[in-house]
């Protein structure tokens, strides 16, 4: 199908992207339009007005500093995998980036309009939730910073306000004993995943874990932080038998949907292997997926 | 900045400069085919997922049914009829797609051509895996790929000798 009728405006500045979206009340931002425009043309969004950001220069910014990485939110999927700085500073950006879309899709998306879009099954929202990314927003009312952990609300819904723009996300300095594992089923390379695991480990003295985030996708209505499985793993020493048990106790009392692509008994199913596999990534141990 | 339903670009496809006034919501795809009757950029799902509708803009692959046509002001967009060689004929990608006959209905193949041009542009030498990925994004229902990539391969190792 196509587009339904809108009006459309292309501002360069932020502040004309907000008064924009201050004036029209059902507008949308397009950003790499990869999400947008399908629901666009599958008349699943009707929109009076586009406010397209592609535009505004400062949005594709990116820069590292000793306080970590800031992203502007229209840095573009394949920025994010050519470009050796940014999963220098975030090495789970690269690791999710070979997971994220095709090629043609990767060179218009955007990391800021995967996060604003928040489809559950997605990666971005994942990995920055494992790496606590602050989401920046500015509205009318001026900026706000909105921890990962406080934006994902749901399926298509963030913290974002009405009137409001994400305008970047910013990445903690990563430690330099940190560990990282992203692992994901999809029918095909590239598309959503259908469940899918990220984690990081950090490792002290002897090998013993100091700290871990397991974060699952696609097994709920939004990206989910696992702590118990977490401070099971926190002052031991990983092996395989403690991923496996770590795996197990990550997917206690999951409750995924059943959908076109996967029912929620598989997503149950493979969750805890892709745990397994992350974490086994993380640290270089055999995947020891044979004995789940 | 008050938004309009309208807009006149001015845009570079296939090498030539094109100018029109075209509604905002009009696709790529349809500007392409509909306002320049280069229908060589076939619409398959029109929601980014089979391919079809692939071309090049500043020498990257995009999806022409993601794109509003109203986005490609001052840009270059090449389509499968920009890919012919200036004296004509086909390039050497297009041969070895015929030679081995890397194609069935043909609905896919602009798209197909599009991408792997856009990989090789940029991975002069893939391996069959470079190209299965690569061409994962385009959707094909009856060759069953085998062809396709074999022919990918093949323009590769061509251009290498």
């Amino acid at each position: 199908m196509k587009a339904p009728p809108f009006a459309y405006a292309a501002p360069v500045t932020i502040e004309g992207a907000l008064a924009l979206l201050a004036a029209h009340e059902d507008a949308k931002v397009l950003a790499g339009g990869q999400s947008l425009m399908p629901a666009l043309n599958l008349r699943l969004a009707a929109p009076s007005v586009l406010v397209d950001i592609n535009d505004i220069p400062e949005l594709s910014e990116v820069s590292v500093t000793p306080a970590g990485l800031r992203l502007g939110a229209l840095v573009r999927h394949s920025r994010i995998g050519s470009d050796p700085l940014i999963a220098g500073a975030v090495p789970l950006l690269g690791l999710a980036y070979p997971h994220i879309a095709h090629g043609a899709i990767r060179t218009r998306g955007t990391i800021g309009g995967s996060l604003a879009h928040a489809d559950p099954s997605a990666e971005w929202p994942a990995v920055c939730l494992v790496c606590d990314a602050v989401m920046e927003l500015r509205g009318p009312g001026g900026g706000r910073e909105v921890p990962a952990d406080a934006f994902s609300l749901g399926v298509f819904t963030t913290a974002i306000g009405a009137g409001e723009l994400l305008v970047a996300i910013r990445f903690p300095a990563w430690p330099a004993s940190r560990r990282a594992g992203f692992s994901e089923v999809a029918r095909r390379k590239g598309d959503f995943a259908m469940v899918g695991a990220a984690v990081t480990v950090d490792l002290g003295a002897h090998g013993v874990c100091t700290a871990a985030r397991i974060v699952l996708f696609g097994a709920s209505d939004r990206p989910i932080r696992r702590h118990a499985a977490e401070a099971r793993l926190c002052g031991r020493v990983p092996d395989a038998a403690l991923l496996r048990e770590v795996a197990s106790v990550a997917t206690e009392g999951l409750d995924p949907s059943s959908d076109l692509h996967a029912s929620a008994e598989y997503r149950r199913r493979v969750a805890p292997v892709m745990v397994r596999r992350a974490l086994a990534y993380a640290l270089s141990l055999p995947e020891a997926a044979r004995a789940a | 900045m008050t938004p309009t339903e309208s807009l006149f670009i001015t845009l570079t496809v296939n090498g030539e400069a094109v100018s029109r006034e075209v509604a905002a919501r009009l696709s790529l795809a349809d500007f392409l085919r509909e306002e320049l009757r280069l229908t060589g950029t076939h619409l398959g799902c029109e929601h980014g997922v089979c391919g079809a509708c692939t071309v090049l803009m500043d020498n990257e692959p995009v999806r022409a049914c993601l794109m509003l046509a109203v986005q490609a002001r001052g840009r270059s967009v090449t389509t499968v009829e920009g890919l012919t060689p200036p004296a004509g004929g086909l390039t050497p990608l297009q041969a070895a797609f015929q030679r081995r006959h890397a194609v069935q209905c043909g609905f896919c193949t602009p798209g197909m051509l599009m991408s792997a041009t856009a990989l090789l542009a940029g991975n002069p030498d893939p391996t069959a895996e470079h190209v299965r990925d690569a061409l994962s994004s385009n959707i094909c229902r009856c060759t069953g790929y085998v062809q396709i990539v074999e022919a990918v391969m093949e323009a590769a190792a061509e251009a290498r000798t």
